[in-house]
Formats: C-alpha cells, structure tokens, sequence
C-alpha cells in the first residue's frame, strides 16, 4: 500500500512515536485487536456528561492539526454548550499536495482516528459523525471502511460513524465546504455561518482534522498532562510532518512540536546545498533555510518569520532548481482550483499567475513585479474563503525569498539557479485538475 | 345594456390605447433589462440610470396594462369579466388570444411583486420568476396581434415590428457575451421567433375572417340588429348586449 | 454607532452600479469588483443606502462596525 501521490514516497518513519508507535513493523493498518494491544481499550465514561474529554483536551493544549490550529478544547467547548443534538465530522479530505500526513495516519492507524470520532461525539452530545476523504483515493476509502466494519462486528461505537467520498479539489477541504456537500450541495466554501454554530442539517457541528483526532484519542486514554510531556517551546504534543523534496528521506514524520525546523529537515536528511524551503504547503511561504532553521517548527515559533507550518508541510527545494518558476507553477495550479466563486480570485489569481510565469521564464511585459504588488492588495481578503488569500501569501513570500532571482529574471538575465547550470524544470509535484467541473 | 352610441364606447378605445402603449412600454423594460444583462453602459447612460429606467417604466408599464384591464372589464362590448383578466382561458372573446393577454398580465404581476419584495426573498426565486417574466413580452405581443382589433392597421404594424426589432437587437448584443453554444440557440431562438411572428401575422391577422377565427362569439340569435358580414366575421356580443355594425374598414377585424 | 458597507463576494458579479452612486467610498479594482472602505462618514450614509438598494445581486449590505467578526478556525483540512 503505497502513497497515491506524487512527490513524498509515502514511507513513515518514526520520531517520537505516539501516533505512529508501530508504523514501521506494521506497514499496513493496524487492526483493531492490534490497536488494543499497543493503546489499551478505548475509554468509557470520560466523554459521558459533557466537558468532561473536552477540559482534558483543553488542558492537554492540544490545536488542530490540520492547518489553522485553533485551540481543539475551545472549538469543542463551543460546539458542546449549544443546545440540541450536535455533528461531528472528521476532515481526512488533504487536499494539500504537499502533504501526505492525513493519507499515512488513516492508511495504517485508521482506529486511533475513529476513537477520537467516538469520543468527541460522546463529548459534544453528537447525534451522527462523518469521515469525509477525497474520492479519487480508493485504496484508502476501502480501508478506512473495512476499519469501520470490524468496529461495527466488535460493537465498539455508539454511533457509526459514515464515510463519505467528497470530490477532491483544493478548496473542498474547507470547513464550509465539506457542510455545504453533507447538506447536499458542492464541496465548495460558503459563507454560511461558521459550523460550530450551524453546520450539518442546521446543528452545530464540530469539524476536526483526522490528526487532531487521534491525538484527542490518545489524551482520553492518558490524559492531559501525558500530551504537554512532549512539545517543546511553549507548543504541547506531537505532530505529524511531510517532509519532501530534496530530502534523503522524503515520508511523514511524527516530531514533538516545536522541533526546531532545522532539526526536522535534518531527520529527513535535507540536502546541505538546498537553500530555500516552502513551509506550510502550496499555500505556504517561502524561506531561506538560514532564515528560519532555528525557528520552532509551530504557529508562535514560525510567526516571527512571517510563516506557518499549515499542516505540518516541509518541502525543501533542490538546489538546481529556480524558485520563482515553482512558485509559478503552484500558483498557476491554485489559479485553476478556485471554486470560480468571487471575482477577485477567478481573475486575480489567474493574473498573478500569469505575472509569475512572465517572471519566472524572464520574459517580463512590463513590469510583473510591479503589476503582482498592487495585485496582491486587491486579491487578498476578498473572496469567501482564504483560497487567494493562501496563494497570494505564497506568491508574495516566493518574490521576497527570491528577491535577487526576482530582479534578475526582471532584467531578461537568468538567476542564481541558471547560472550554476544546473537549472532543472519543474520539481515540485502539480497534480492535474481532477474532474474539472464535479463538484458534488 | 344597450349602447348608446353608434360606435365602441370610449373605454374600447382606452383598452386599444393603453394595450399598445403598454406594448411599447414592455418593450422598453425588456430592451434596458437585457441591456442590464449585458453589463451595457457608457457616459450617456450610466449602470443606475439604465438600472433605474428599466425599473420605473416596468412600473408604468404596470400601470398602463392595469388600465388596460380595467377599461376592458368595464367596457360591455366584449363582455369580458373580471375573472378573465387573472384566470386564462375564461373568456368569451376570442378566448386564446386573450389569455394570452392574461398569461402576460400575470407573469408581469409576479414579475414585479418579486421585485418590489427582493429584500425578502431569496435570490433564487427572484431570478426564477425574473426568468419566466421573459415570456411575458412575445405572449404580449402575439396577444396584441390576435385580439387586437387594429392588428392590421400599418402604423400598428410599423410600431409592433420596432418593438421586436428593438428586443431582437438587445438580445443580440446579449449574445454576442454567451458562450457558442449558448449564443447559436439564442440567435437562432430569437430568428425564429422573429420569423414565427411575421409568418402569423401574414395567415393570421392579415387575412380577411381572422376576426371569426380568433374566435370573436357569433351573437345569439336573439339579438336584433345584427347583421353577418360579408366576409363571415359576426358582431360579438353576449349577455344580451346588442351593439350595431360598426361602420368603418371592411378591412377592420374585431367587432365590426 | 458606524456603519460600514460589506459584500457578499459569492453574489457580488461585478455590475459597479454601487461604485456609480458612492464613488468617494467605493473604487472598482481592475476586474470590476468593489474596494469597500471601513466605515461609512454619517454624511454619505443616505447614498450607501441608496448603493445597498441598487445592487442587481443584492450583494451589497450595511452592517455595525463591531468587534466580533474574528474569524474562527478554518482549518483547511
């Protein structure tokens, strides 16, 4: 069982293995008397009454892990204190190129995902819980399936818990999206009010990344003070990483949080001569390696350079390969996978894309760099969700971290990359459009 | 009750009057909102100003067609009753092309109470009935031509051939923003409407005895004073009213 | 209490007849879609309202400025 993707080679290695304490000896999924034997039975009683899981969570300092990190306990909180029956939802969508983290966790440990499903349903009084995964990934839907099965012959789950097949764009792993399919529309953003308050058939809804909910399934099972034993800098637990590109050792990685970003590129076996990295996925930013290498690896600890670490994405770029023409290549990628719902992102970012291009080949019209600046402005903040807002902040941390490229390409001249003569075209994976127009 | 006159009261003149100026009006609302489609605007015609005429003759237009009805059901040539006004197919003179009047009357009534209440609704019904409102000025039109007692007089037909002419052209230049697909249908669904209504102009109102086939009622027998026509086309009456010939064009349909 | 304007990027499709009655608020970027300002001056807040009303798409409205729109997590994933 390999990855589907393109770019990581989908092989797990193990950090501090919590989450992926017998990857390696396993190399399929655990089943479901094998994930006993390594995590004990699954807790009963800690849900029930509501709160109880949720100040564990809270206390545990655990934040998403699928992107925003927002505080776990505090969105649970919010959806357990509403009145009436509730929903939970297990993101497993991934649709970050990037990142292969979400794949790996439900292709080998899919039962630590749907106990944490069970036991934040039992925490927020959920009448119903979904998984949601990217249709195009049979071979993981069919496992996380068969995992489902041998919990329904065990009788382990209060409610079963639906696995749903979403189309698989880049913007339908939004939160809003993933609501307005389940409530029988396109898997694109909405400006709907936020799920926690009304989300699936109208009830409050929590939604959480499949990651988030295995760590939330380990806490009820260790406790709170078990999780902050790992972390580092102020962040608490472990999290999974992708780690790509000119890596020895490309995979998913599970590091404390708050790993220096230097010592995580190192357990990769980052190349010695690359100097840039993109943190935080195709909607990340760019950075020089030397800029950021003794930065935690966690919101707080990357803000300072003005990054994120997303999902928990590394991809280090080769040291032939010129930046800028990445940087135009996943732009032109995220240009194509709007939900062609907001005007300034249906033609801003196609305009940006085409500025980049102009860049990225040296054949500037005008002055690209010029036309991107003013661009960005207009682009930002003015869709329905944070799609342009993600490839703006990655088009723009692209023109600054290659600044010197930037102004060479500008000038008609080659850049750094082409001047070793090494230049190498495309490295980072583009996936094809999938099934353009299906959204539902 | 019998008519005093000789000819068609006032109010049938006011029917006629307000029909065709409600006509031209319509046209206008229909020629500014898919001017409003296209996005058209230029320094004579800014977007609020195109925006606002095309809202305002609508409401006149509303007004024009209200008269309209109401100078209809009160006028006892015809007989045409209230019901007939909202409910189609009800009436006794000549009942298609009447309702058709009545289908046009009511896709414009919801037209414009959906419009006038968007705040309220959601967007969707308001574009869906905005869509149907389409229909209303071609069933206008061929309601003009087969009820209308002046369909064959030139000037009329001059005035109703503008009217498609000016629709025809803002829809065209709509087209020439769709997609090819879309524009191929569109353009050939506006030629052939163009071309259905000429044709039935020609074998319809044109044609001497159109009055009986659009279904003008025959007078009961009862009824003194009335006379067949040479061309076969009878004095519509019903209830009992009793209306003389009127003198004029042989040429002319309707109640003659 | 201010007000200021807000769009509803999904409905809005760029018809720019709020930018025709409020120009000194309201600015259309390069593909015809409005910049809105932060706050609606108590003086123009009669043409805002005639520029909420005109929209085609009823995509424009007049909201409070308040402090409670943070966004919650959106995570992607």
């Amino acid at each position: 069982m390999g990855s589907a993707s393109q770019g990581a080679s989908g092989s797990v290695r193990a950090g501090t293995a919590r989450l992926t304490a017998g990857w390696h000896l396993a190399g399929r999924a655990a089943t479901l008397r094998e994930h006993v034997e390594r995590y004990g039975p699954l807790p009963r009683g800690i849900g029930r009454g509501r709160h109880g899981l949720v100040e564990q969570v809270a206390a545990a300092g655990l934040t998403g892990r699928g992107g925003a990190g927002f505080p776990t306990g505090t969105k649970m909180h919010a959806v357990a204190s509403r009145r009436g029956p509730t929903v939970v939802v297990a993101n497993g969508m991934e649709s970050e190129p990037a990142s292969e983290k979400d794949q790996a966790l439900l292709a080998r440990a899919p039962h630590l995902v749907l106990d944490g499903v069970g036991l934040a349903a039992d925490a927020v009084g959920a009448a119903e819980a979904h998984l949601c995964l990217a249709r195009t990934r049979e071979w993981l839907i069919e496992g996380v399936l068969a995992a489902v099965a041998e919990r329904h012959r065990a009788g382990l789950d209060r409610i079963q818990v639906m696995v749903h097949e979403l189309p698989h764009h880049y913007v339908s792993s939004e939160e809003t999206s993933l609501v307005h399919w389940l409530n029988g529309g396109e898997a694109k953003p909405t400006n709907a009010p936020r799920p926690f308050e009304r989300g699936v058939r109208r009830r409050p809804t929590l939604i959480d990344n499949v990651e988030t909910l295995a760590h939330v399934a380990l806490i009820a099972r260790y406790g709170a003070s078990w999780f902050r034993q790992a972390g580092l800098a102020g962040a608490s637990g472990t999290m999974l990483t992708t780690v790509s590109g000119a890596v020895a050792q490309p995979g998913v990685y599970e590091i404390e949080a708050g790993t220096r970003v230097g010592d995580v590129l190192a357990m990769a076996g980052a190349n010695a001569n690359s100097d840039a990295v993109l943190i935080g996925g195709y909607f990340g930013t760019w950075h020089d390696i030397s800029a950021v290498e003794a930065l935690p690896f966690a919101i707080t600890g990357l803000r300072p350079a003005g990054g994120s670490p997303g999902a928990g994405v590394l991809y280090v770029l080769p040291p032939g390969a010129c930046g800028l023409a990445e940087a135009a290549r996943i732009l032109r990628y995220l240009a194509g996978q709007g939900a062609q719902q907001c005007g300034p992102c249906i033609f801003g970012l196609p305009a940006i894309a085409d500025d980049m291009a102009q860049l990225a080949a040296g054949r500037p019209e005008g002055d690209p760099l010029d036309r991107m600046h003013r661009r960005f402005a207009q682009i930002s903040g003015r869709g329905a969700c944070r799609h342009p807002d993600g490839a703006v902040r990655m088009a723009r941390s692209a023109v600054a971290a290659f600044a010197a490229d930037a102004r060479a390409h500008g000038r008609r001249l080659p850049c750094l990359a082409g001047h070793r003569g090494n230049q190498r075209t495309a490295v980072l994976p583009v996936p094809r459009p999938w099934a353009e127009g299906d959204w539902r | 009750m019998l008519a005093a006159s000789s000819g068609p009261s006032p109010l049938w003149y006011a029917t006629r009057a307000t029909g065709v100026v409600a006509l031209v009006l319509l046209t206008l609302t229909v020629a500014f909102g898919v001017a409003g489609t296209a996005r058209y605007s230029s320094a004579s015609l800014p977007r609020v100003v195109r925006s606002g005429l095309h809202r305002n003759i609508s409401l006149l237009a509303v007004a024009f067609v209200a008269v309209h009805v109401v100078t209809t059901v009160l006028d006892p040539y015809a007989a045409i009753g209230l019901t007939s006004a909202a409910i189609p197919f009800t009436s006794p003179y000549r009942p298609f092309w009447l309702s058709l009047g009545t289908i046009a009357f009511d896709l414009l009534l919801a037209v414009v109470l959906t419009s006038l209440l968007r705040s309220r609704l959601s967007y969707r019904i308001w574009h869906g009935v905005h869509w149907l409102g389409y229909a209303c000025w071609p069933v206008a039109l061929w309601h003009g031509l087969g009820t209308g007692t002046d369909s064959k007089l030139s000037w009329l037909l001059l005035l109703d051939a503008l009217c498609v002419l000016a629709v025809a052209a803002a829809v065209a230049v709509r087209l020439t923003l769709a997609r090819p697909g879309p524009r191929a249908v569109g353009l050939a669904a506006t030629g052939m409407f163009m071309l259905a209504t000429v044709v039935f102009v020609i074998i319809g109102p044109l044609q001497p005895g159109w009055s009986r086939r659009a279904g003008t009622p025959a007078a009961p027998a009862s009824a003194a004073a009335l006379r067949a026509k040479p061309d076969g086309s009878a004095i519509g009456v019903s209830r009992g009213t009793v209306r003389p010939p009127v003198r004029g064009q042989e040429a002319r349909h309707g109640l003659s | 209490m201010t007000m200021k304007l807000e769009v509803d990027p999904i409905a809005c499709t760029g018809h720019g007849l709020c930018a025709d009655l409020l120009p000194e608020l309201i600015q259309l970027d390069e593909w015809g879609y409005p910049m809105l300002p932060g706050s609606v001056p108590p003086g123009l807040m009669s043409h805002a309202r005639r520029a909420v009303s005109a929209c085609p798409a009823l995509a424009l409205r007049l909201a409070r400025t308040s402090a409670d729109h943070a966004p919650a997590g959106r995570g992607r994933r």
